[in-house]
C-alpha cells in the first residue's frame, strides 16, 4: 500500500526540462551568431569561442573539485557562459583575454558566491566589464570584418551614427560592420533570440521591452531612422535577448521583468547618449541585475487569503 | 595556550595577527580601500596610524583615571586630534611628497576607527605598559596588512613595485586593480584566504588539544 503513495511537497507539476536542457537549448540558440562571428572575421574568432569555453568549463571543474563540491560541468550552464563571453570579445583579442575573463566569470562572480543560482550579477557580462576596465585598448579595438575591402580596423556603427554617416542597414543586419564578435550579424542573434522566445525559455517581456523602451527614446529624440539604426547597433539585441534575460539574475514576476526591461532600455539609452562609453548595453543590464532582488520585493505576489496590512 | 597572560607581548601579537585590524576586526576600512593604489602610500599611512596610535594610546591610558566616563568620546577625540595634527605638521615638513599623495587621509585619521575603538575598548581599560603594546600591534597589523593588500594593487594593476617596474615590458597590467573597485576586489580575495587559514589553525590546534588530552 505505502509503496504506491509517494508523498511529496509541492510544486508536483513534471516537465522533461532540466537545466542541461534547457541551457543546451540556449547553446543552439547561440549557435548562429557564433557561425557568423567566424565567417565576418575568420579562424581567430572560433580560437577566442574555444579558449572561452574551455576556460570557463575547466575554470568550474577545478573549482568544485578543489572545494569538494559535487561537480556540475555536465549541466552546460558554464559552456552558455563560455560562449556569451566569447561573443562580447573583439575577434582580434590576444587568447589570454577570454582566459583571463573565463576565470573572473566563473570562479569570482559565480562559484565565490555560490555557484549556479547564487551569482547576483550575470558572469559573462561582469568578466566583460572588468576586461574592458582593465584593458579598455584591447577590448575597444574592432577589426574590420573580411568583407570589408578598405580597412583594418573599424569604430562601431555606435560611433559612425553619432558622427552622422550614412550605414546601410543591410550591412547592419549581416553583419558587415565593426563591433565584438558576437553581436555584428544581427540576423544570426534574431535567429537565435526567436528561438529562445518560441520555445519559452525566455521570457518575451524582456526582450520586447528592452528594445522597445530605447527605441520609444530615440524616437522621441531623434526620429525614426536614428532609432532603427541605433537598435541594429553595438549589443543591444545580443543584451536584450541573451543576458538580459538570464534566470538567475532578472526579477521572477511578470511585472518585475517588465520593469527589467524598461529599466534596462532607458538607462542604455541614457549611457549611450550622455555618458562617455560608447556602447552602453552591459552597464545597463549589469545595473538592473543588482537592483533584481529590489524590484522582485516590490513585485511579489500576495499568498491567497492575504490581507494587505498598509495600504 | 592555557591562559592568555596580559603582557605587552601578548597584547602585541594579538594586534599584529590574532585581531589583526584590517582581516579580522575590519575596522579602518576608509583608508584601507582609499589608499592602496601604491606601496609606499600604504606604508606611510600604517606608519602615520601606528604614530597616532601608539601615542594616542598611551596618553588615554595614561589619563584614564582622570577622565571622566561621560566625556570620554570628546577627550578621545582632543588626544588624538592633537597628534594628528603634529603627524600632519611633520609629514608636510619632511615628507611633502607622501603628504601630498596622501592629502585628505591624514588629517581623516582622526576618526579612524582603529584609534577610536582601541582608545575605547583597550587603552582606556587597561595600563600603559599594556596600551603601548596594543598600540604597537594594532598599528602594525595595519601597516602590515594594507602594504601587502597595495603590493598586490601595485604589482597586478600598474606592474610596479615601490614604484620600480618587475612585471617587464610585455605585461599589460589589469587597471582595475588601481580604480577603487579593484581595492574591494582585491580586499574580499584576501579575507577569503584570510579566512581559509585560520579556519586550517583553528582545526590543527583543535585536533593537538585533544592529542594532548588523550
Amino acid at each position: 500500500m505505502q509503496k504506491n503513495l509517494t508523498v511529496t511537497s509541492s510544486p508536483h507539476l513534471r516537465s522533461s526540462r532540466s537545466t542541461k536542457s534547457i541551457m543546451q537549448e540556449v547553446c543552439l540558440a547561440l549557435a548562429p551568431a557564433g557561425i557568423a562571428g567566424v565567417v565576418l572575421f575568420g579562424w581567430q574568432a572560433l580560437a577566442i569561442i574555444l579558449t572561452s569555453v574551455l576556460s570557463c568549463v575547466l575554470s568550474e571543474y577545478f573549482f568544485q573539485r578543489l572545494n569538494h563540491k559535487k561537480i556540475l560541468i555536465g549541466d552546460w550552464s558554464a559552456v552558455v557562459t563560455g560562449l556569451l563571453l566569447a561573443y562580447n570579445i573583439p575577434a582580434n583579442a590576444p587568447l589570454w583575454i577570454p582566459l583571463i575573463g573565463g576565470i573572473i566569470a566563473i570562479v569570482l562572480v559565480k562559484q565565490l558566491f555560490g555557484g549556479l543560482g547564487g551569482n547576483f550579477m550575470n558572469p559573462a557580462l561582469t568578466a566583460r566589464a572588468i576586461l574592458f576596465v582593465s584593458w579598455s585598448g584591447i577590448m575597444s579595438n574592432y577589426p574590420a570584418t573580411r568583407f570589408m575591402t578598405d580597412a583594418t580596423t573599424s569604430g562601431t556603427p555606435l560611433v559612425q551614427i553619432a558622427a552622422g554617416e550614412n550605414i546601410a542597414i543591410r550591412d547592419l543586419l549581416l553583419g558587415n560592420c565593426g563591433g565584438v564578435l558576437g553581436e555584428t550579424c544581427k540576423i544570426a542573434i534574431l535567429l537565435g533570440g526567436l528561438y529562445l522566445l518560441i520555445r519559452g525559455i525566455a521570457d518575451w517581456r524582456i526582450p520586447v521591452c528592452f528594445i522597445g523602451s530605447a527605441f520609444v527614446c530615440y524616437l522621441i529624440q531623434d526620429g525614426f531612422q536614428v532609432a532603427v539604426l541605433e537598435i541594429l547597433s553595438g549589443g543591444l539585441l545580443l543584451g536584450a535577448f541573451f543576458m538580459a534575460t538570464d534566470y538567475v539574475t532578472c526579477p521572477m514576476s511578470g511585472s518585475g521583468r517588465v520593469i527589467m526591461g524598461v529599466g534596462c532600455g532607458i538607462l542604455l539609452f541614457v549611457i549611450r547618449s550622455y555618458a562617455t562609453y560608447i556602447e552602453g548595453c552591459s552597464f545597463a543590464i549589469l545595473f538592473m541585475n543588482v537592483m533584481t532582488p529590489l524590484i522582485d520585493r516590490f513585485t511579489a505576489g500576495r499568498l491567497f487569503g492575504e490581507v494587505k496590512t498598509r495600504g | 595556550m592555557a591562559e592568555k597572560k596580559n603582557t605587552f607581548w601578548n597584547a602585541f601579537l594579538n594586534g599584529l595577527l590574532f585581531e589583526n585590524p584590517t582581516f579580522v576586526l575590519m575596522v579602518g576600512m576608509c583608508p584601507t580601500l582609499a589608499v592602496t593604489t601604491a606601496a609606499s602610500n600604504a606604508i606611510g599611512m600604517g606608519l602615520s596610524t601606528t604614530v597616532v596610535l601608539v601615542c594616542s594610546n598611551l596618553f588615554i591610558s595614561l589619563l584614564r583615571n582622570m577622565i571622566s566616563d561621560k566625556i570620554r568620546i570628546p577627550a578621545f577625540i582632543v588626544v588624538i586630534a592633537s597628534f594628528v595634527t603634529m603627524v600632519e605638521m611633520a609629514l608636510k615638513a619632511y615628507l611633502p611628497d607622501l603628504s601630498a599623495t596622501l592629502g585628505l587621509y591624514i588629517p581623516l585619521i582622526v576618526v579612524n576607527c582603529i584609534i577610536f575603538a582601541r582608545a575605547e575598548s583597550f587603552a582606556f581599560k587597561n595600563g600603559p605598559v599594556l596600551a603601548l603594546g596594543d598600540g604597537l600591534g594594532m598599528g602594525f597589523g595595519f601597516t602590515l596588512a594594507i602594504t601587502i593588500l597595495a603590493s598586490i594593487r601595485e604589482i597586478f594593476g600598474a606592474g610596479t613595485i615601490f614604484g620600480l617596474s618587475i612585471m617587464g615590458e610585455g605585461y599589460k597590467p589589469m587597471s582595475l586593480l588601481t580604480a577603487p573597485a579593484g581595492g574591494f576586489l582585491t580586499l574580499g580575495i584576501l579575507l577569503i584566504l584570510v579566512n581559509l587559514g585560520r579556519k586550517k589553525v583553528d582545526a590543527w590546534s583543535k585536533a593537538r588539544k585533544e592529542a594532548e588530552a588523550v
